[in-house]
């Protein structure tokens, strides 16, 4: 199964979305990475660096993460991964990180899960 | 211009500038931001000294590299991948040097920016530390070909990042944290841009 990774600069909102996409996919490999070690707002290179590890395999890892230096952090972990199938996705942090994880428990590939929760983008809700 | 003693002086007094204007710096990203880049900032370069004894054999190259990684990590903010690219590209530009001329520094500057660029995807006129940082390399390595002078040329690059700190005021931020309050950040300085231009202030008194 492909890992994600929930990106936030806050801790709780990593959290939030990691839990809210295990709701209905519990196999699925979801880990946060929110926040800074202290708690505080931000973004943490090791902190990304910890969750990628933890639910690495072949299949691959996606990266959904908020804006702005998580995106950047994001960016530099994947760089400082070279030999490792790692993929950011431009995506709505929840509605994607939901789709995701159902798509990565029912065994799709990677990138059919990237597909799946970029499309998530363009789903209106009104 | 400098050699690898000189360099770990001049990012020792980088850092404590920086602490000095932790307060300044983070006032301003309060009114534009999250209030934090002070913060980020000092967290940042008190991670870059506790390496600074271990830089003592390094050639420049390898000093610049060091100071970038020591950034990414612990600022939390998006100074820190944007100033980390920037130390990393620069001792990349450098390589295995023990001594730094004009030609080496603006090299090096030219490399930081553009990687600012790439990490960022942005451009000049964002209301971003690259309007502090391009007018200077501009005004820098124009003085520094005409005259061969690093002194002239850095306090030109100074004069030209103090007015690109000034323009950030009359632009609309369409990068970082700052573009979410669109024509509400017209009339507030960059606080990157400032940092950027208090690193050029530290060297230029440095030398
Ligand atoms: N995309 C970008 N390109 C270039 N510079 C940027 C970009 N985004 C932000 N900056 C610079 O970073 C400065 C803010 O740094 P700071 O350490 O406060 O990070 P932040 O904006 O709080 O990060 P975060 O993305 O986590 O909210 C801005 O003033 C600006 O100069
Ligand atoms: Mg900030």
């Amino acid at each position: 199964m492909v890992g994600i990774v929930i990106v936030s600069h806050s801790e709780k909102l990593a959290q939030g979305v990691a839990e809210l996409a295990g709701m209905m996919a519990s196999e699925a490999p979801v880990v946060a990475a929110g926040g800074l070690d202290d708690g505080t707002l931000g973004t943490s290179f090791e902190k990304i660096v910890k969750a990628v590890d933890s639910v690495y395999s072949d299949d691959g890892v996606i990266i959904l993460m908020d804006m702005g230096s998580a995106v950047m952090t994001a960016e530099m972990v994947i760089e400082s991964m070279p030999d490792r199938k790692i993929k950011m996705v431009d995506c709505p942090l929840v509605e994607g990180a939901v789709v995701a994880a159902i798509a990565s428990s029912s065994n799709e590939s990677m990138e059919d899960i990237i597909q799946a929760a970029q499309e998530s983008a363009s789903e209106k809700k009104l | 211009m400098t050699d690898s003693k000189k360099l770990i002086d001049i990012i020792q007094k980088i850092s404590t500038q920086i602490q000095m204007d932790k307060d300044f710096l983070t006032e301003l990203d309060n009114v534009i931001g999250d209030g934090d880049h002070g913060i980020n900032m000092a967290r940042g370069f008190k991670e870059v000294e506790k390496k600074l004894s271990d830089f003592s054999n390094k050639d420049i190259g390898s000093i610049l590299k060091a100071v970038g990684m020591a950034l990414v990590s612990p600022v939390g903010g998006a100074s820190g991948p944007l100033y980390g690219t920037a130390f990393m590209r620069a001792g990349a530009a450098i390589g295995a040097k023990n001594e730094m001329d004009g030609n080496d520094f603006l090299k090096a500057m030219d490399a930081a920016i553009e990687g600012i660029k790439m990490r960022g995807k942005s451009h000049e006129g964002e209301k971003t530390m690259l309007d502090a940082l391009i007018p200077a390399y501009n005004a820098m390595k124009k003085s520094y070909e005409e005259n061969n002078d690093f002194k002239a040329a850095i306090s030109k690059g100074v004069e030209a990042a103090e007015k690109g700190v000034e323009y950030t005021k009359t632009i609309i931020a369409t990068k970082g944290r700052a573009s979410y309050l669109g024509e509400r950040s017209i009339g507030h300085q960059d606080p990157g841009a400032t940092s950027s231009c208090l690193m050029l202030k530290v060297i230029q008194s440095s030398l």
